[in-house]
């Protein structure tokens, strides 16, 4: 439990977070996206970074969350904070449904179902047209304040939200890595034979870790839809899944800040290129991740502490 | 009822076929190289596109323009197999994943530059686009023409990968490495003819899928999902599993939009789940 203390450096990093308040008033709401999109690449890294699951289908429950929150909104109540709480119910138990069958796959197999589930979810969604608007989306109603706050128009409220609702998250999954049970859950990364035979439940670990980061992309989608008060059908695309593995391995995958890292420079990289042209973004997007494959291997975190290390 | 039934069958089996030819070069290098090539489709769209412009450009005739889709597939394949696809052979799935969606991304971003979004045409030959009578029923003539071309490369590659030397030599490398180079093999070579395979056969199919899907750019993207529900069903380096998965997947789409539209491709995913769960390598997986 060595690492548990506080650093000075996350200190500074998480007080950062705090700048665009003051600095950059006109992008509150480019920056609640991007907190949106690091606790959705966070709660991939507890399965990918952490546990070793590769997963080409989490948007699943990222959209499943957004849904949950928005026919809330829509046909119930729109108070946030208790929307939040039954979006991460709903995308955890989806979660601990499709653990089931996640935990017995590895390899290409694992890649394949997960793609396959994602693109399931997707479906159902699509068809479902009656409940979750199908490709028009879920729009119609209007989350008007959390905590007595009002959400405004230049974003104020939605950053703070976003932000207070991922630092908590970060808190949990610092707590969760450091614990014997994130101790567990690098051994079966890195060795999935040997952990049984030591002794560790290996499966039960990858389902309740597999559940959790279900849950916390669910909160991350219910955070998307109280801050932009629509769903559209975008939230369960195979895009979705691919972006939030870019930012992670961008990042760098098994860093807690590597999901966080990933978001900044992905989305203010976006934000400034699609100013250019859109339609190619993608072309950048691309030739980045092979760079980062070909000479990144760890990411933007693990190439820095390498470069670190080297000069001290 | 029953001629529907009938009609459903043959256009199911022509689309099955299609998209055999789209998977077939994904089953070798996945199957046979162990690599997770995503980017498959990508050089499908090369293959398309290079028709396209022979066809629309220069006025080749669609026929002679199939070898040019394969053949400049294949040389693109061996350029990305030279530069980068060598250095990942070693590497985990996640990142042989990773390099090829990179690829997927560059590839619809460079085509969207060059020939816009919009769905491309190549007219093919009037002796193709007609129809046939027989027994009271009509068949289009290019979905004959797709049933045949299919059979005959099926048969063509069976007969080269487990009947030839050349087909001896890959099954060695990819079994053993070390002991097929102590045997003389040269390994690289024969990978690298293998990716150039690979990538020429999802050329052709590209080039052949322009009149029944159409072509644009997200067709990397889009028609990538079925390539790999064929591949994993059908069972890696099984080239007949791949047909049968192929013509199972073909003739359960068509069937699915004719008689349950609502459904949309959700029986496609939910059976592929069903398939990978009962059986994780494939109906015909060996390994």
């Amino acid at each position: 439990m060595a690492n548990v203390n506080v650093k000075p450096l996350e200190a500074v990093f998480w007080l950062c977070t705090l700048l665009p308040f003051v600095l950059a008033p006109n992008y509150l709401s480019l920056a609640s996206q991007i907190a949106i999109t690091a606790l959705f690449a966070l709660s991939l890294d507890l399965i990918l970074g952490y546990a070793g699951i590769v997963s080409l289908g989490h948007a699943a429950f990222f959209g499943t969350g957004a849904y949950a929150a928005g026919l809330l909104a829509k046909h119930y109540w729109t108070e946030p904070l208790s929307g939040l709480l039954i979006a991460a119910l709903s995308a955890g138990l989806t979660g601990y449904a499709m653990s089931h069958i996640v935990v017995r796959f590895r390899h290409l197999a694992l890649i394949m179902l997960t793609l396959g589930l994602g693109l399931l979810v997707h479906e159902a969604a699509n068809s479902a047209s009656a409940l979750t608007g199908g490709a028009d989306g879920l729009q119609g109603f209007r989350v008007p304040s959390v905590l007595g706050f009002g959400f405004d128009l230049y974003g104020r409220t939605a950053y703070a939200y976003a932000l207070v609702v991922l630092f908590l998250c970060f808190l949990i999954s610092r707590r969760i890595i450091h614990s014997p049970f994130g101790l567990a859950l690098r051994g079966i990364r890195e060795n999935a034979t040997r952990m049984p035979a030591i002794g560790a439940p290996s499966r039960a670990h990858l389902r309740k870790v597999y559940t959790i980061a279900a849950l916390m992309a669910g909160i991350a989608g219910a955070l998307l839809t109280h801050t932009t008060s629509t769903v559209s059908l975008e939230v369960l695309s195979f895009g979705r899944s691919a972006d939030v593995l870019v930012i992670l391995i961008l990042g760098g995958a098994g860093r807690l800040y590597g999901g966080i890292i990933g978001a900044i420079v992905y989305m203010v990289a976006r934000d400034q290129f699609s100013g250019i042209n859109p339609q190619y973004w993608y072309f950048w997007i691309g030739l980045l991740l092979v760079a980062v494959v070909l000479f990144l291997p760890n990411g933007i975190l693990g190439g820095l502490s390498r470069f670190s290390r080297r000069r001290t | 009822m029953l001629s529907s039934l009938a009609g459903v069958l043959f256009d199911g089996f022509a689309y099955g076929m299609l998209l055999f030819l789209l998977s077939v070069g994904l089953t070798v290098t996945l199957g046979m190289m162990n690599f997770v090539n995503l980017a498959h489709c990508s050089f499908a769209m090369v293959g398309g596109y290079t028709t396209v412009s022979l066809m629309n450009q220069l006025g080749w005739p669609f026929l002679a323009t199939l070898p040019a889709a394969f053949i400049t597939a294949g040389i693109l394949s061996i350029f990305l197999e030279r530069t980068l696809y060598r250095r990942l052979y070693r590497a985990s799935d996640l990142d042989q994943c990773l390099l090829t969606i990179g690829i997927v991304f560059i590839s619809i971003a460079a085509f969207a530059w060059f020939y816009g979004t919009e769905q491309q045409s190549a007219r093919v030959p009037s002796y193709l686009r007609g129809s046939l009578e027989l027994m009271g029923m009509s068949f289009a003539a290019y979905r004959l023409f797709l049933i045949v071309v299919g059979l005959a490369i099926t048969g063509i590659l069976i007969v080269s990968l487990e009947h030839t030397r050349f087909g001896a030599r890959v099954r060695a490398a990819v079994d053993n490495q070390r002991m097929a180079r102590g045997l003389g093999i040269d390994v690289e070579r024969t990978f690298m003819l293998t990716f150039a395979l690979g990538g020429g056969l999802a050329g052709l199919g590209g080039a052949l899928a322009i009149e029944v899907v159409g072509l644009d750019p997200t067709f990397a993207l889009g028609y990538l999902v079925y390539v790999l529900i064929v591949v994993a069903v059908g069972g890696l380096g099984s080239i007949g599993g791949s047909f049968a998965a192929a013509v199972v997947l073909g003739i359960s789409d068509m069937a699915g939009k004719y008689y349950f539209p609502w459904l949309g491709a959700f029986l496609i995913y939910l059976v592929m789940v069903a398939l990978l769960m009962w059986r994780p390598l494939g109906l015909f997986g060996k390994r």
